[in-house]
């Protein structure tokens, strides 16, 4: 298990339970009283520790090593995954997956960011940073799913769209914006959910959906707290300060109304109980799903612009 | 051939009760590329590119919109819609502060002006960036008034036109200057239903969420001469790429050669390029 900074009392207690466990299978002595006692504790540390979260523990938390990712919740969620690859033009972006799949027999197309489990995939998923390419395939994707009728569920999961040389050559912005503009009028139902981390122009090129909802412990905004940190206090020592000030987390943006719903994670984050975490999920898309099919395609899409014209803070004065 | 709608409107139009912009005499100014020196009226005059090297100058909408308008007539929209700090930001100084500052030294309301008038006898709407107030930022009333902007060419069965020039998105403004690349997308797929033109001037700079939103997504994407237009800041991607970025990387040329650009055009001539694709758009419309 891989303990974060202010999960130190909790770190500690596992120590002790892991030296108690070794002390007893050594000794051949009964410490099962002790042990509940432990666990007891490690719960009631840890419900302590996450009932009061600041800003950038959340961000923490979105980053964990050991958070479930867009793979791991699509083979959770869904079944009969088929992987598609490409964007038909360039070449396969590794960062965005995406294909077929079934939500409890319902044919669904589903895709997002991937980051990799370990330093070798880290580098093959490009750390979740996604190329036009990968915006490209998974708006292919989208139009595919529109033309057969299937919903789309995105999982958005990412750092930021990749600041590269050949990014900009074949139009990082281009793909973007193409992405936002064709996301407004896809006939068929569309969920995003963030997963993990929401940054800027990278998550919302897919993220323009009927529903778009954040796990508890996610984080979504225009900026990471410490390039947000560089430029408006030209240190990177001000993370904390600039994660606070961006009101970035989940019950921030569900209290501006800038997303839809946020969906509770297990105590100890997504990555304590990932199956769990998986059936909120799944849970809520059957849920929601079920909801905007009721709707004609031409209210969603009316529906969805509506919700974006809204976002904005603005005052009307006389002129 | 005036329309209607010009007519009606035009009543209204005041242009003293504007600012006009004067001109002090005997100011110099220098040009930043080829150091020559020419007087502040005499590059007014030549569209404030510089006579010698074609240095195309930073300006806004207030020196936009006399050289697109016919008879310098318009009318400037959405004047009402003021910003304010719904979030408290505090960096080193309050965004309040920081709002506050930017009103006094430009005498603008935030960084976007939304003007209607008639170009060589075609009506357009224009949404023109304002880089002096806070580097163009992408904020809550940018969008909204690109927004309104687009209802009101729609209303009126206009051409729309948005001149970008910024930094991207206003970080004080958090996710709500996110989403303002989504609302403006949004609003421009209305546009695109109404069947009216959507005309994306890009100028120096254009970066970050505006490229990644409104200014890609033009009918026609056009730009002026060496503007750096990018998603990443050439100074994010080199630290990045940990190499050196070529020559003319970002600027428009190379938008062009890859494909991402319509034309390029030099102020001089902005006015007459216009007129012409407008004309193609809306002849017998
Ligand atoms: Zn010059």
């Amino acid at each position: 298990m891989q303990f974060l900074d202010f999960e130190k009392p909790l770190e500690e207690l596992h120590n002790q339970m892991n030296k108690l466990k070794e002390m007893s299978a050594k000794n051949q002595v009964d410490v099962s009283a002790t042990v509940r006692e432990l666990e007891t504790s490690i719960e009631k540390t840890r419900e302590k520790i996450y009932t009061n979260l600041t800003p950038w523990q959340r961000v923490q938390l979105s980053r964990h090593p050991e958070r479930p990712y867009t793979l791991y919740y699509i083979e959770k969620i869904f079944s009969n995954f088929t992987e598609l690859y490409g964007d038909r033009q360039v070449k396969d972006d590794k960062a965005m997956v995406g294909g077929m799949a079934e939500l409890d027999g319902m044919p669904v197309m589903v895709m997002g960011q991937q980051k990799g489990v370990n330093t070798k995939m880290r580098q093959l998923r490009n750390f979740g940073m996604a190329n036009p390419e990968g915006y490209r395939k998974a708006l292919r994707l989208m139009k595919m799913a529109e033309k057969f009728n299937r919903p789309i569920v995105t999982l958005i999961d990412t750092p930021g769209a990749y600041p590269g040389l050949e990014a900009e050559e074949r139009g990082q912005g281009e793909a973007i914006a193409r992405n936002l503009f064709e996301m407004v009028n896809l006939k068929v139902p569309v969920i995003c959910i963030i997963i993990g981390e929401g940054a800027s122009g990278g998550a919302l090129g897919i993220g323009i959906g009927d529903k778009v909802v954040m796990l508890e412990n996610t984080w979504y905004t225009v900026i990471s707290p410490e390039s947000c940190s560089s430029i408006l206090w030209r240190s990177w020592n001000f993370k904390e300060k600039a994660a606070e000030q961006l009101k970035l987390t989940s019950e921030d943006m569900k209290g501006f109304n800038l997303v839809d719903d946020v969906l509770p994670e297990p105590v100890g984050g997504a990555h304590a109980k990932p199956e769990e975490m998986a059936a909120i999920i799944k849970t809520y898309l059957l849920g929601a799903l079920a909801n905007l099919n009721k709707l004609s395609p031409e209210q969603r899409i009316d529906q969805r612009i509506e919700k974006f014209s809204k976002m904005g803070f603005y005052d009307e004065v006389a002129e | 051939m005036a329309s209607t709608w010009f007519r009606r409107i035009k009543k209204g139009i005041l242009t003293d009760t504007r600012e006009k912009k004067e001109t002090p005499d005997g100011l110099w100014h220098k040009c930043p590329e080829c150091k020559t020196t020419n007087t502040t009226q005499e590059l007014a005059n030549h569209y404030y590119v510089c006579p010698k090297c074609n240095y195309h100058n930073r300006i806004n909408a207030a020196e936009y919109f006399p050289m697109l308008f016919d008879n310098d007539e318009y009318e400037l929209l959405f004047e009402n819609i003021v910003p304010k700090d719904k979030l408290g930001f505090i960096d080193l100084k309050p965004y309040d502060a920081r709002l506050k500052d930017a009103q006094k030294s430009t005498g603008l309301k935030d960084a976007m002006s939304v003007g209607a008038g008639m170009i060589n006898g075609n009506g357009l709407v224009i949404a023109c960036m304002n880089f002096n107030f806070i580097g163009g930022s992408m904020g809550s009333v940018v969008g909204e008034k690109i927004s309104r902007g687009i209802d009101y060419a729609i209303e009126h069965k206009l051409p729309f036109m948005i001149i970008s020039k910024s930094g991207g998105a206003r970080m004080m403004e958090s996710a709500f200057s996110l989403m303002q690349m989504a609302k403006t997308s949004a609003k421009l797929t209305r546009l695109a239903k109404a069947g009216l033109p959507y005309i994306s001037f890009m100028t120096d700079p254009t970066t970050g969420g505006v490229t990644a939103s409104y200014a890609m997504l033009g009918d026609i994407n056009i730009a002026e001469p060496k503007a750096l237009i990018g998603f990443a800041g050439p100074r994010v991607i080199k630290e990045t790429i940990k190499k050196d970025l070529p020559s003319g990387f970002q600027r428009s040329e190379f938008l062009l050669e890859h494909g991402f650009l319509d034309f390029i055009v030099e102020r001089q001539n902005l006015k007459q390029k216009l007129s012409t694709v407008i004309e193609w758009y809306m002849k017998g419309k």
